[in-house]
């Protein structure tokens, strides 16, 4: 027997991916639909003998293509004919989830309804007469409470025990379909048409909740309960920023870095020291050695000492969103973000950019228009990542040792400021458009599903991992070849290196802000590597020992180059104008390779590589040469 | 008056929707002429507001609100 195909439909906050994976486990592949940046879920189980592939199709309010979601499943009604379609319905929000059953109905599309949490609908004093909605709707209606296993394994029985023909639409609904027919061949404008639609069905609606549902008035629930603290009055501010305190701690104190430095001490100190022995033990050609060594396992390390930071921020926003917080971040910010043309959906992935782009850049597809999305890709690299901070720190403890809290300060605001600014220039350039809009649910607050809050932190994650990991591991492998090699073949010197040349040929743009040194010219490169690659290239090509550069230990490591070249290479103006270029120029490769797939562009990876290069570059300028104006050394 | 000029604790009924780029996607929310609309609260500055209609919350900016007629019922 061929297999069920089943698409499972609905509204967002249904609790539907929480049905799906129920339904599916583990057993779920995730791609993207063609053309879109919506994940494409499909998975597939066998149950009593029979084989049943489910789609998780996205979810959405209609079928009208006014968004990438509503597309997405307008173009697979169009194109597919599965066995069964279930249209999941959240019972305490029944009317207005009814919205898009009644017109996947009018599509001739056959459908189970399927009522999800049902005890939160009871508890809200929302009583459904099944059999009644049954009758009027002509199509099987079953019942689920969201994280019960059992509950949803009940629907198994149905995809392989319904058939679908039995069931006929009744008079009433069909009164409505006569009615949709008479709108359309009225002659009205299209738009006037549309209306009177969207309006013949809720008046359907409005009949069918008469008939099968009974409210009960009931008093506040925890939601609004909760909202007149959370979203509500200046107290809402404090609690979100102690929210994402609590988080950045979370991933960047508590379990995210740490587990991330383990690793990489692991890749450092066991990985290869024992590479190396392996492969001088069996008499390997040096560059193989070195290719190994310092080629593949540092950018395998470099690629797995995100994973832990990535994994645990996307597991606690995972779990955020899952409670329905988010959507009050968005609505408490949007006054904020308005002004720089932006929504307050986008303030979430900049939030997360001032831990790591690569999350943040991801982030960028929650957001509604492709105008947003774009925008809060191309404005997050100037934003002040962990990574960068080491920089700011050493050079600032360096050469402003009385002023490291005010030079600090100011480059997060320089970063904040220019991506604002970006923010503008872009929206009213590239993205020209109609001001982008601000119309979302605010879920009530639920106990996230752990299921799913787990799936989907293990798919972002496993996202990132592969699409970023490849990228960086040729980079990884390249910065490498040029650091090793020059004309005549390898070298121990890396001041003969390509990379030295590259340097010092990068370097020469760099005169009219004062740090034209090879040096400084080589860092700069490294740095589109990783941040974290400026102060420890920097350290190393001005002579101090490896041991003497750590990035957590700003001021020692300060100590220490104060007594090299550094010292003299720089004045205090052009380390101010390198600090403003490193902290402007080109995000590193994962974040270039996150901006790939995200815009699924070259162009677009390429111009964000190009643009905040020139963006840095004129900041540098500015500072260095009206710094001197200024009569600054 | 629009839903722009409403209060928190408010409960009103629409009237008419404004011509406005969003006049869809409000109607598809079910902001039909008919619909009871309590408001519930708005953000710390005032904007955007939250407002409760079939059994469910949404935000909207005041801007948007301001093409909803509305009557107050309590």
């Amino acid at each position: 027997m061929p297999a069920i195909s089943v698409a499972l439909t609905g509204n967002p906050n249904t609790g539907k991916s929480t049905i799906f994976n129920e339904l599916t486990g583990a057993r779920q592949k995730i791609g993207n639909w063609p053309g879109v940046t919506v994940d494409k879920k499909v998975g597939l189980i066998e149950y009593k003998g029979r084989k049943i592939s489910v789609v998780d199709l996205p979810g959405t309010y209609s079928i009208n293509a006014r968004s990438q979601e509503e597309q997405v499943v307008s173009d697979y009604f169009a194109e597919n004919k599965p066995d069964i379609v279930v249209n999941i319905i959240d019972a305490s929000n029944i009317s207005r989830n009814l919205f898009l059953t009644v017109q996947l109905m009018e599509n001739g599309i056959p459908l189970i309804l399927n009522l999800n949490m049902m005890d939160e609908a009871e508890r809200h004093g929302i009583k459904i007469n099944e059999s009644k909605l049954e009758e009027i709707f002509g199509m099987p209606v079953t019942s689920t409470v969201g994280r019960d296993n059992k509950s949803v394994k009940v629907l198994l029985d149905v995809f392989t025990n319904t058939r679908m023909a039995n069931y006929q639409p009744s008079k009433i609904f069909q009164e409505h379909l006569d009615r949709i027919n008479q709108i359309k061949a009225s002659g009205e404008s299209q738009e006037k048409i549309d209306e009177e639609i969207i309006t013949a069905r809720y008046d359907f609606i409005d009949k069918v909740m008469n008939a099968a549902v009974t409210l009960n008035v009931a008093d506040k629930g925890l939601t609004e309960k909760l909202d007149s603290y959370l979203a509500n009055g200046f107290l809402a501010l404090p609690i979100m920023v102690a929210m994402f305190y609590l988080l950045f701690q979370i991933a960047f104190e508590w379990v995210g870095q740490p587990l991330a430095d383990l690793l990489g001490a692991f890749f450092e100190e066991t990985v290869a020291p024992w590479a190396a022995e392996v492969m001088a033990a069996a008499g390997v050609a040096d560059w193989m050695q070195s290719l190994v060594s310092d080629g593949i396992i540092v950018g395998v390390g470099s690629v797995l000492s995100f994973v832990p930071l990535i994994f645990t921020l996307f597991l606690c926003l995972s779990f955020l969103d899952g409670t329905g917080y988010m959507a009050r971040v968005a609505f408490v910010m949007d006054p904020i973000m308005r002004r720089v043309g932006l929504t307050g959906k986008g303030i979430m992935p900049l939030i997360m950019g001032y831990g790591c782009g690569v999350p943040a850049i991801m982030g960028a597809r929650t957001l509604d228009t492709h105008k947003d999305r774009m925008i809060s890709i191309l404005i997050t690299p100037f934003l002040t990542c962990s990574a960068k901070v080491p920089i700011i720190a050493l050079f600032a403890a360096m050469f402003f040792p009385d002023n490291v809290a005010n030079i600090v300060f100011a480059m997060y605001f320089l970063g904040l400021a220019t991506a604002i600014i970006m923010a503008k220039v872009l929206g009213e350039t590239a993205f020209k458009g109609r001001e982008s809009t601000f119309l979302l649910e605010l879920p009530p607050y639920r106990m996230p599903d752990l299921k799913t809050v787990l799936l989907e932190t293990w798919e972002k994650g496993k996202g990132y991992l592969v699409k970023a990991g490849t990228i960086i591991f040729a980079m990884s492998v390249a910065i490498w070849f040029l650091s090793s090699f020059n004309s005549d073949g390898m070298t121990d010197e890396m001041s003969e290196s390509y990379l030295a040349g590259i340097g010092s040929a990068t370097a020469t743009i760099f005169a009219p802000q004062g740090f034209d040194t090879w040096e400084a010219g080589a860092a700069v490169v490294t740095g589109v590597l990783a941040k974290e690659a400026v102060v420890s290239t920097i350290g190393i090509l001005y002579g101090a020992d490896e041991e003497a550069v750590d990035t957590d230990d700003a001021e020692g490591t300060a100590d220490v180059l104060m007594t090299t070249g550094m010292a003299t290479a720089f004045t205090p103006l052009s380390a101010l104008a390198f600090m403003v270029f490193t902290q402007l120029y080109s995000p590193c490769v994962t974040a270039l390779g996150t901006i790939k797939k995200e815009a699924q562009s070259w162009k677009w990876m390429a111009f964000a590589f190009l643009y905040t290069c020139a963006v840095a570059w004129v900041a540098a300028l500015l500072v260095y040469q009206v710094g001197r104006l200024l009569g600054f050394q | 008056m629009t839903l722009k000029d409403t209060q928190p604790g408010m409960v009103v009924r629409i009237d008419a929707l404004g011509e406005s780029a969003l006049k869809q996607r409000l109607m598809t929310m079910g902001l039909i002429p008919g619909t009871r609309v309590e408001i519930l609260n708005s953000a710390p500055l005032g904007d955007p507001i939250a407002i409760r209609l079939r059994s469910y919350n949404l935000a909207m900016r005041r801007d948007d609100a301001a093409s909803i007629q509305v009557t107050q019922l309590k």
